[in-house]
């Protein structure tokens, strides 16, 4: 009996806090279309979230394309279809890798840094100052983010897709002797505006998600330094994990 | 009027408010003391509705602020201006900027005449020249002193100060208490302030009220209050062998 209503006092945490979350998501968009609007809010997190991951994003890219190469070179070869290369490097990039590592790679710089500021307005009471002045802090700090954290991602996950496959041709063309022209050939027949389309979608969730999760961890974090810290790691783990599974859920609905 | 009617607020199972009976005049300087961790900063929450009480009510004029949201509590709190016990500066913005935050966003002024109000401010709390500061790189005083600005600089009917000498030297301490009862005469703003500056708050305060054990103990004139015979009490605002200031400006 006990192990059950322990069970049982759990589940009821897990869901009021999952109800808290969507209600946190649900008000602060509505806060987004009521005046004042804040472009300039919007324009700043735009440019942490992403122009200052770009760096970030281009080396795992780069890398991440470089040994896609190297790994489906190894593989295709088995089967002599090394010519193949260019359609294996830019699918998985485009349909998967692209958006689920562009997205780890924002939860980890941006994500983390979103919830340890919006954690240390919340300790140090500067969001109970925003509301003294009758600013809602949903519409001033949480909207815009959530905003850039939509738009940002996709261009950041356009920028890894681009710069992966390049690491593609660099390992493949440069330095496993594949003719350029296969490469690129096989790049181009292989990739569909669906598999294009898939991606942006996931990217789009994927920034959702990250600037979701990390808002609201740092929106509700406790009154400590400690509570500060675990808010910051909640925040990474649970957006990760959210991104993963998210990956699936949309994978197997776009097939 | 600001009017706490039976308030009681717990942290979990730790009950701090237990029964708040206040009222607070209006245009007049109220100071609420009481021990460290008794609730003085709770209670001032409470009037601004950062905080909602457990049972009882909070009336600002004809309004029952403790169970309103959204905009209907955004157009009370218009009415207010609030210095926390922490100064709660925009870490990511100036001093200037912190100050023009409310003239900007709440009172929708732009261009020079935000300039000219801030410096003003700046200039009154001792901060001139330091407006292009970012709060990390002040001492506890001056974040203290620009937080003071900011809630000054609106101008509004109500203001909150939550220890607004604590942490500056005695000399400045003083020209802060003269800074706040000038400006409080001058704009006839309800004052209501959290401090443990005895003797110095009575000759300051037109009232003052003691919060212990969750309730309001006393509430009287400053002259009235250093005259109660409650030995608790005269224990708490003589303790170190002070002597209470005689003036006080309600006789
Ligand atoms: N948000 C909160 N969550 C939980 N407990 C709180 C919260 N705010 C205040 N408390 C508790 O309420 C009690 C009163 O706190 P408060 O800050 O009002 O004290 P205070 O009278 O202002 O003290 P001081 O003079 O030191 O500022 C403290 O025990 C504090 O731990
Ligand atoms: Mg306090």
């Amino acid at each position: 009996m006990h192990m059950i209503e322990r069970l049982g006092a759990w589940a009821v945490t897990r869901v009021r806090e999952m109800g808290r979350m969507l209600l946190f998501l649900l008000s602060s968009f509505t806060w987004l279309v009521r005046p004042p609007f804040r472009f300039h809010q919007i324009m700043k997190q735009l440019h942490f979230i992403g122009y200052r991951s770009t760096f970030v994003v281009v080396l795992t890219a780069g890398f991440t394309g470089m040994v896609l190469a190297l790994q489906g070179y190894y593989s295709l070869r088995k089967f002599g279809s090394e010519g193949l290369l260019g359609s294996a490097v830019a699918l998985s990039m485009i349909r998967e890798l692209g958006p689920v590592l562009a997205a780890l790679m924002v939860t980890a710089r941006a994500g983390s840094a979103m919830t340890a500021e919006i954690g240390i307005m919340r300790i140090t009471e500067q969001i109970d100052a925003l509301d003294t002045m009758a600013i809602n802090p949903r519409q001033y700090l949480i909207a815009p983010k959530l905003v850039a954290g939509v738009l940002g991602v996709p261009l950041l996950v356009a920028i890894f897709d681009v710069v992966g496959i390049y690491g593609g041709s660099l390992v493949g063309v440069d330095l496993l002797g594949i003719s350029e022209g296969a490469y690129w050939n096989s790049v181009e027949s292989a990739v569909e505006w669906k598999d294009v389309y898939g991606g942006i979608l996931k990217s789009i969730t994927f920034g959702l998600i990250v600037s979701w999760i990390c808002c609201y961890k740092g929106f509700y974090t406790r009154q400590s330094a400690e509570g500060l810290g675990s808010a910051t790691t909640e925040a990474v783990v649970l957006s990760s994990v959210l991104i993963l599974v998210g990956d699936y859920i949309l994978t197997s609905l776009l097939l | 009027m600001i009017k706490l009617m039976g308030v009681e607020k717990k942290f979990g199972d730790q009950p701090v408010l237990q029964g708040v009976d206040l009222t607070i005049p209006v245009g007049k300087m109220t100071t609420i003391i009481g021990g460290s961790g008794s609730g003085k900063s709770v209670l001032l929450k409470h009037m601004i509705g950062l905080l909602q009480p457990d049972r009882g009510e909070v009336w600002v004029d004809d309004v029952e602020i403790s169970r309103l949201s959204g905009t209907r509590l955004n157009d009370v709190r218009k009415r207010f201006a609030m210095l926390f016990q922490g100064a709660a500066l925009f870490d990511s913005l100036s001093v200037f900027e912190n100050v023009a935050f409310p003239l900007r966003e709440k009172l929708r002024m732009k261009g020079p005449e935000v300039v000219q109000r801030v410096e003003e401010k700046l200039k009154e709390v001792g901060l001139t020249g330091m407006g292009h500061k970012f709060p990390a790189e002040l001492s506890g005083g001056m974040r203290k002193r620009a937080g003071l600005a900011r809630a000054l600089v609106m101008e509004p009917e109500i203001i909150l100060f939550d220890e607004p000498t604590t942490g500056l030297d005695p000399l400045l301490a003083k020209s802060i208490h003269d800074l706040i009862v000038a400006m409080q005469r001058r704009f006839g703003f309800t004052a209501i302030m959290v401090s443990h500056e005895i003797p110095e708050i009575f000759g300051i305060s037109d009232w003052v009220a003691m919060l212990r054990k969750g309730k309001i103990v006393l509430m009287a004139t400053a002259a009235e209050f250093q005259r109660t015979t409650d030995p608790e009490i005269q224990e708490f605002i003589s303790v170190g062998g002070t002597v209470a200031l005689p003036g006080s400006r309600i006789d």
